[in-house]
């Protein structure tokens, strides 16, 4: 039976991969051909989904953007042999901007059946897991510290060393969570793993309950990700069907279960402490660090909390090493970093790659510039959080300290672009509007600060009293800066001051003004 | 205004399903919107009462989260993603014309009762902004005129 690929990844089913599976299934039947037809995950090259693929000897052979309408033509032109059709894309493998990365979190993510375990074990699956039952829980804890792998939900923070301090703390219950909120806009990288390798994730915290001995895991997800939430469901079901959750796992002795539980639309609830609240069934306030998650967490427990991606990585690093792991990267940014390109750019999608590569690469080599084909003038990298950056920024490696420098920073990955019909300080005010929806509002700074912030900043725009409003500004975001408990708060200036600075042209402040 | 009818035999079944999981709250809210399309204001003290909580408690966490609702919402909701990306992308026109088109604006029902219209900050589709979800199902690159399309279809079908 020939084998034929359509996404469920909901980017794609948001751009008509249902209809496009329905239309191939009813044509087969039509034509009475016996496929096999197989819902994967995306590969992340979003400009052409919905993307099929069919498996011909020479490999997958790719087809993009498919429209259902185009689906009888294609079967006409016999695209289920591999033939030639203006869609044809030629070997999946070989499309430069997949070519051209280093997939190891994403390593079968859009090749596998995110839910199939079989499909899982045949691609090197379950292999990291099964070292790890045969190692001390210390050694797997220096294995992930020695691969240099840093938390990718945006703090940047050791895992080994998070791991560590649990493993360290004496309790008779501890606890693995997975903080899959996913908040940042321009990101969706778990999301994408999630839906496309759910098993990855498994795998990747039940390494973590071996590694510090915790017995039971949360995945915290955000309520807006549906399709995420059924993918995880149905995956953990089968890992507890064959043995690889719940009670003596493999035969090990040891136990890990796990639940997926969802948010309620709050973006603080991505905190980890908030997160904490939430899940114990309370109001997402953020707690006061210390105790610090991993000595006094979920249920007051020691609690490993870390991101998706962090979680997912975990597998390859337990299976190939951490030293192989390490060996990508530069500086102190080892392994590798899922990018999200987004916004407006002519090829949105997920780039794998190794710490290193420019902004610059990723906007023009993978983004192919802008969508509108007009200049681009700023990208907002990190989330809603980040800084955003002017074009003579875009040399920027992609490296944690390289960005500090620049008063900016990674987070979690997601590059929002922008061409130049953007009204940077329209984004300044949504920067501020957006802390004041989502404020938990413990701080004043942040509470109060951010309406404030919105109320100078069209007073600045209007051209009431700039000068002494402009100034007004800076001196709240100072506040914010420094007063606030979290990084809402505490980041919000991020990209206020970075579009101030960049582009004060935008707040009517004549670049001279700019330097007062 | 009177409160509306609600179902207490479902809220009951709910918490008696859910009650015993640590840190139930959320999950009974949830359990409970996912088969109302709201958590009934009248629901609070036999929540409180069942979860051994203060009905403050149980109202400051409904109030708390966005996406938890107090009234019934219309026969869908519709979900305009307000974030940076989709707005690199042209949302505000899309937002515009959403609201015109519905003739409401958001956390409002239309008058037919068919929509609910909500802000949400990223759905994740960033790669296909402008994006909105239709109660739990995204669609992305929407144009006003795709945007009118898809409300036609879902009008046709119901
Ligand atoms: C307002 C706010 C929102 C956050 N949202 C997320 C999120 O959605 N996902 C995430 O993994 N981390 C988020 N974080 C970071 C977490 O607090 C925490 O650093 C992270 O879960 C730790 O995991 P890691 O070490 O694997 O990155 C957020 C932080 C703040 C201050
Ligand atoms: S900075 Fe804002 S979100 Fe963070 S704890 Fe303070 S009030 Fe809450
Ligand atoms: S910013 Fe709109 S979907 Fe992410």
């Amino acid at each position: 039976m020939i084998k034929v690929f359509v996404p469920r990844d909901s980017s794609a089913l948001s751009l008509g991969a249902e209809e496009v599976a329905n239309a191939i299934q009813v044509e087969a039947a039509k034509r009475d051909i016996g496929i096999e037809l197989i819902r994967n995950g995306s590969r992340g090259m979003y400009w052409l989904e919905p993307l099929v693929e069919v498996a011909t000897t020479a490999g997958r052979i790719a087809y993009g953007p498919v429209r259902a309408r185009e689906v009888s033509l294609l079967f006409e032109a016999g695209f289920l042999q591999g033939a030639a059709h203006p869609l044809r894309l030629g070997l999946t493998e070989d499309i430069p901007y997949l070519k051209n990365q280093e997939r190891l979190t994403f390593a079968r993510v859009g090749i596998t059946d995110p839910v199939s375990l079989d499909d899982y074990l045949t691609h090197e699956g379950y292999r990291g897991l099964k070292r790890a039952l045969d190692m001390a829980p210390a050694a797997i804890v220096d294995e992930v510290a020695q691969s240099g792998l840093r938390g990718r939900g945006g703090a940047a923070f050791p895992t080994g060393i998070k791991w560590r301090t649990v493993l360290n703390a004496a309790a008779a219950q501890k606890y693995v969570v997975c903080n899959a909120d996913e908040g940042d806009s321009g990101t969706f990288s778990d999301r994408l793993i999630m839906e496309g390798d759910p098993f990855v994730l498994i795998e990747g915290m039940t390494i973590a309950g071996m590694a510090v001995g915790a017995t039971k895991g949360y995945i915290y997800l955000r309520v807006e990700y549906p399709h995420a939430h059924r993918a995880l469901n149905e995956a953990i079901e089968a890992a507890y069907r064959a043995g690889y959750l719940g009670k003596d796992i493999l035969g090990s002795g040891r136990s890990f279960d796990l639940e997926v539980r969802l948010g309620a639309g709050a973006y603080v609830c991505g905190e980890e402490t908030s997160l904490l609240e939430s899940l114990e069934g309370k109001r997402g306030l953020v707690r006061f660090k210390p105790p610090l998650p991993a000595i006094k967490g979920l249920f007051g427990q020691p609690t490993i909390i870390n991101n998706v991606i962090s979680l997912a990585s975990v597998p390859i690093i337990l299976d190939k090493g951490g030293d192989y792991y390490r060996d990508f990267g530069m500086g102190r940014s080892r392994g590798t970093l899922p990018i999200q390109l987004a916004g407006n750019l002519k090829h949105p999608g997920l780039v794998e790659k190794a710490f290193g590569l420019t902004l610059r690469e990723l906007l023009y080599d993978y983004g192919g510039g802008s969508a509108s084909g007009r200049p681009l003038r700023a990208v907002q990298v990190g989330g809603p959080l980040g800084a955003y950056l002017p074009e003579s920024q875009f040399d920027t490696p992609i490296d944690y300290e390289a960005f500090a420098a620049i008063w900016a920073v990674l987070g979690h990955g997601g590059i929002v672009a922008f061409d130049d019909t953007v009204n940077m300080a329209e984004m300044a005010r949504y920067g501020m509007e957006f802390c004041a929806i989502e404020s938990c509002g413990k701080c004043t700074p942040c509470r109060i600060g951010s309406t404030r912030g919105v109320e100078v900043i069209d007073k600045i725009t209007s051209g009431i009293e700039r000068d002494k409003n402009v100034r007004l500004l800076r001196d709240l975001s100072d506040t914010m800066l420094n007063g606030s408990l979290c990084a809402l708060g505490g980041m919000t200036p991020y990209p206020v001051l970075s579009a101030l600075n960049h582009f004060p042209e935008d707040f009517g402040v004549s670049a001279t003004e700019k330097a007062a | 205004m009177a409160e509306q009818e609600w179902d207490r035999e479902t809220v009951q079944g709910i918490l008696a399903s859910l009650k015993d999981k640590p840190g139930a709250l959320l999950p009974v809210l949830h359990g409970i919107q996912d088969t109302l399309g709201y958590v009934p204001p009248g629901s609070v003290p036999l929540i409180a009462s069942e979860l051994n909580l203060s009905r403050a408690e149980v109202h400051g966490v409904i109030t708390f989260y966005h996406y938890f609702r107090d009234t019934p919402p219309g026969e869908q909701t519709i979900y305009v993603c307000r974030a940076e990306s989709c707005q690199s992308m042209g949302s505000k026109t899309l937002e515009h014309h959403i609201k015109q088109r519905l003739g409401v604006d958001y956390h409002e029902t239309t008058a037919d009762g068919a929509f609910s219209l909500e802000p949400v900050y990223c759905l994740g589709n960033c790669a296909c902004s402008p994006s909105i979800m239709i109660d739990k199902e995204v669609y992305g690159r929407v144009t006003s005129q795709r945007f009118d399309d898809i409300i036609e279809t879902i009008r046709e079908s119901t």
